[in-house]
């Protein structure tokens, strides 16, 4: 028997469909098995060419085909398909009938290398402007790309493909805006809006102008061979994160909704929160208190202490800044603590998926719930010695894991955590 | 589902700040004294044959003192941040370090602009035989200037916000041209509805002078050009001219703004928005009707303000609606201050809490009969936001009894 209600008095909130896609294949059942394995999805990048980029490699979701091909087009169609596989496990809703609102994180949209090289081929002419390009623009001939780059144009053909009610949100909040749109459809149940959220993070966006632009700001891993050992959170010669592409989508709903058409309840988010840190626009600010006013916030929301967290699915970029401070901060608020817990990585293998990496996350935590065991965090083999986490280094470890706290950091100062649970609390 | 009408039982939401920088200037007043002289400030050489409702100047400094953060922005996030500050100003909330800790942002945004200059480097580059496999990486690795790319993210208006005004409460960044704003407005009231959050800033901000963004509407043919006319007049000469503009507001729950002491422009009742199909004629007008139903009670004196685009068939749609409920009269943000994008429902919310707390809505700037004069002052007025291509959003701004 379990109630209803959280400890605030608020409806609970359940997961009862999950949908995955990252660098390392489609699906749960595929991903899971090739995480706890300990494998890696990066890899030299193939879509286009690397030459005269510091950084070629990248976790790449390169089975999708999308045509013609844009970054948008294959966060639409990631997104799509894991959609599709969280309704198909929840079992919920009629087919494009579902019943509740949708969430979207989606990278930020815009105008794409290959169209802007058709337009410029398009002016027939050896020097020109952007009026040169104006001037063919219109007519109708490129109107689908208007369409195209729009950045509500993923949400609104998920909300017309699924059936999801009222007006679909699209948000960015960087690196967190998975744990946000999984936050978002949390408020709107407890608020009793709707009895059923869809929660969906996309990230398709490897392309070289994104390379480009992490590469200036020095953001990015260079160790590109081989790609695999790249990634390599809390280690003492981590250089920098690996861009990846991924999605993940999750079909929340009122625990009593779940029960009351005896849906299978795969995991609680027990709390969620965000503090927005006004320090810098790339870094954190060296006290380290919002990031800690985040996880103490999140904390409060699931009505837990630290000592009831049993598992960290740490953020763990790789960055020599983010992990260094990740451990900083997890310290303060777990204090002696923070040296049993488990804590590991999933983007030593999958890279950054970057827009889904919240929702990626997420679900990974769910899935780590489900089968009490906890994915490795490879390439773990030079810890930095000043990260005193009880890391999970290169082998999955059997562990009863009852509450997993995920945290997700970002650009713009924005600071996500969220707490998973297997039963409500 | 996406109803968000106070409940009787729920908290009252007042608008205590309001921040607009616009085509018409700076400040309330500036923009109320254009809007009573019906002036419209459009530029129809710069980028002609497009027409854009240029940013009044303003002098940044006083809002972003240091020229550090400045040159870290693009004209649209110097726009957003510049006219949020004025929100906080205006609610009485400038540097109150215990309240701006725990703001809630909820902000429309579109992204920044592109260096033209790279990209047209690139493509001239590329017409004249420049084709070896890496040539594009590499100009890109040595043209982009490293911070641009921060200057274009989404959720980086939110970000220079915090960081130039001190906000450090929590920060989402809504995308998805019009209806982002009304999203905005939407999830921020029923987070201090249901008592989540107690005050709230949202907004959006727009540089309507851009021709990267004019080449993404050029696709859809979407921008008007020649010759100004005003919204309803452009059925057969279709099309919106891009204008630039920051609006925010301030949104503070009735116990905590009497705590403190504020002042209510008006309260911000309700918001609803939906996504019409648009397949069929029709389906954005009966999305329209559907979401004036979910709308509290009017029967007070009410008006409508628009913020149709121009652009067709949506506006056609939208005026067909609007003549179904031709007893309130409407005014048209579009006509005044161009099309903002994300940020037209926040500078829509902005004007109906002006007009309310001014005793008097707007004069009519319209030559085809849709927009009448109003005599008194209006209690409840209704924001229409609908999408030049997806997305409907509506507000019910009412005076406080």
């Amino acid at each position: 028997m379990t109630a209803p209600r959280d400890k605030l008095g608020r409806p609970v909130v359940v997961v009862t469909g999950m949908g995955i896609m990252t660098s390392l294949g489609n699906g749960k059942t595929d991903n899971w098995a090739k995480l706890v394995a300990g494998e890696s999805g990066i890899r030299t990048i193939t879509r286009f060419p690397v030459d005269g980029l510091k950084t070629t490699m990248a976790g790449t979701v390169d089975f999708v085909s999308v045509d013609p091909f844009s970054s948008t087009g294959l966060s639409e169609r990631m997104a799509e398909l894991v959609t599709q596989e969280a309704l198909d496990q929840a079992g919920i809703g009629a087919k494009a009938d579902f019943p509740g609102p949708l969430f979207l994180a989606v990278a930020p949209v815009e105008v794409e290398w290959p169209q802007r090289r058709e337009l410029g081929r398009a002016v027939g002419k050896l020097d020109f402007n952007y009026d040169d390009l104006l001037r063919i623009s219109g007519g109708g001939k490129y109107s689908a790309y208007h369409h195209r780059f729009m950045f509500g144009s993923v949400a609104a053909y998920l909300a017309e493909t699924f059936g999801t009610k009222g007006s679909p949100i699209s948000l960015s909040t960087a690196c967190a805006s998975g744990a946000t749109s999984i936050q978002l459809g949390v408020e709107a149940i407890r608020r009793g809006e709707t009895d059923a959220a869809l929660c969906v993070a996309t990230d398709g966006t490897v392309n070289p102008e994104a390379l480009v632009r992490f590469s200036l700001l020095s953001a990015l891993s260079t160790q590109n061979d081989p790609p695999q050992a790249a990634s390599r959170p809390f280690s003492k010669n981590r250089d920098g994160f690996v861009m990846a592409e991924g999605a993940g989508a999750l079909v929340l709903e009122s625990y009593e909704a779940a029960t009351a058409r005896g849906a299978k309840i795969l995991g609680v988010i027990a709390g969620c929160g965000e503090l927005t840190d006004s320090f810098h626009r790339t870094r954190s600010s060296p006290d380290g208190k919002p990031i800690i006013g985040c996880m103490n916030k999140t904390l409060a929301d699931a009505g837990m202490t630290p000592d009831q967290i049993d598992h960290i699915n740490a953020h763990g970029t790789a960055t020599p800044e983010n992990d260094k401070m990740e451990y900083n901060t997890t310290s303060a608020v777990f204090g002696d603590l923070v040296s049993k817990i488990p804590v590991t990585s999933n983007k030593s293998m999958v890279g950054h998926t970057i827009s889904a990496a919240g929702a990626v996350e997420a679900i990974f935590s769910l899935l780590t719930l489900e089968h009490q065991r906890i994915p490795p965090t490879i390439n773990y083999d030079n810890p930095d010695p000043t990260i005193l986490f009880d890391v999970v280094g290169n082998k999955a470890r059997d562990a009863r894991v009852t509450a997993v706290m995920s945290n997700s950091f970002g650009f713009g100062g924005q600071n996500a955590s969220l707490i998973l649970t297997r039963e409500p609390a | 589902m996406t109803e968000t009408a106070s409940k009787p039982a729920q908290t009252e939401v007042w608008i205590t700040g309001i921040g607009l920088a616009t085509s018409l200037g700076e400040g309330l007043d500036a923009n109320w004294a254009a809007l009573q002289e019906k002036r419209i400030n459009v530029d129809e050489k710069g980028f002609a044959p497009y027409i854009v409702h240029p940013l009044m100047p303003v002098t940044f400094d006083s809002q972003i003192p240091k020229k550090g953060d400045q040159r870290q922005m693009e004209a649209w996030q110097r726009i957003g941040t510049y006219a949020a500050g004025l929100a906080l100003d205006s609610a009485g909330i400038k540097g109150n370090k215990d309240i701006l800790s725990k703001i809630d942002m909820v902000v429309a945004a579109g992204g920044g602009e592109r260096d033209l200059n790279v990209d047209t480097g690139v493509l001239t580059a590329e017409a004249k035989g420049a084709n070896a496999p890496g040539f594009l990486n590499e100009r890109l690795m040595s043209d982009l200037r490293p911070t641009l790319f921060l200057a274009q993210l989404s959720n980086l208006l939110a970000g220079n916000i915090a960081i130039v005004h001190g906000i450090g409460g929590t920060s989402r960044t809504f995308m998805g041209e019009e209806v982002a704003g009304a999203d905005a407005a939407r999830i921020a009231l029923s987070r201090i509805a249901s008592g989540e959050s107690d005050i709230a800033l949202i907004g959006g901000s727009h540089n309507g002078e851009r021709k990267d963004l004019m080449v993404l509407y050029e696709f859809g043919d979407f921008n008007l050009k020649h010759k100004f006319a005003p919204v309803w007049a452009r059925k057969d000469h279709a099309g919106f001219a891009l204008g630039s503009a920051g609006a925010f507001l301030v949104l503070e729950s009735k116990a905590h703004a009497e705590a403190r002491g504020a002042k209510p422009f008006a309260k911000l009742s309700s918001v609803v928005a939906d996504l019409a199909r648009r397949k069929t004629p029709g389906d954005m007008a009966a999305t329209l009707e559907k979401l004036w139903a979910k709308l509290p009670k009017r029967d007070g004196k009410g008006a409508i303000i628009s913020g149709a685009t121009g652009a067709e068939p949506a506006t056609s749609e939208e005026h067909g609606f609007l003549k179904g409920h031709a007893e309130f009269p409407v005014r048209s943000t579009g006509t005044m201050f161009g099309h903002t994008m994300e940020t037209q429902f926040p500078l829509g919310i902005a004007l109906a809490a002006l007009s309310i707390s001014r005793g008097a809505l707007f004069p009519p700037n319209d030559s085809t009969g849709t927009e009448i004069e109003m005599q008194g002052a209006p209690t409840q007025i209704v924001v229409v936001g609908a999408g030049h291509w997806r997305g409907e959003g509506m507000a019910l701004v009412e005076a406080v009894s």
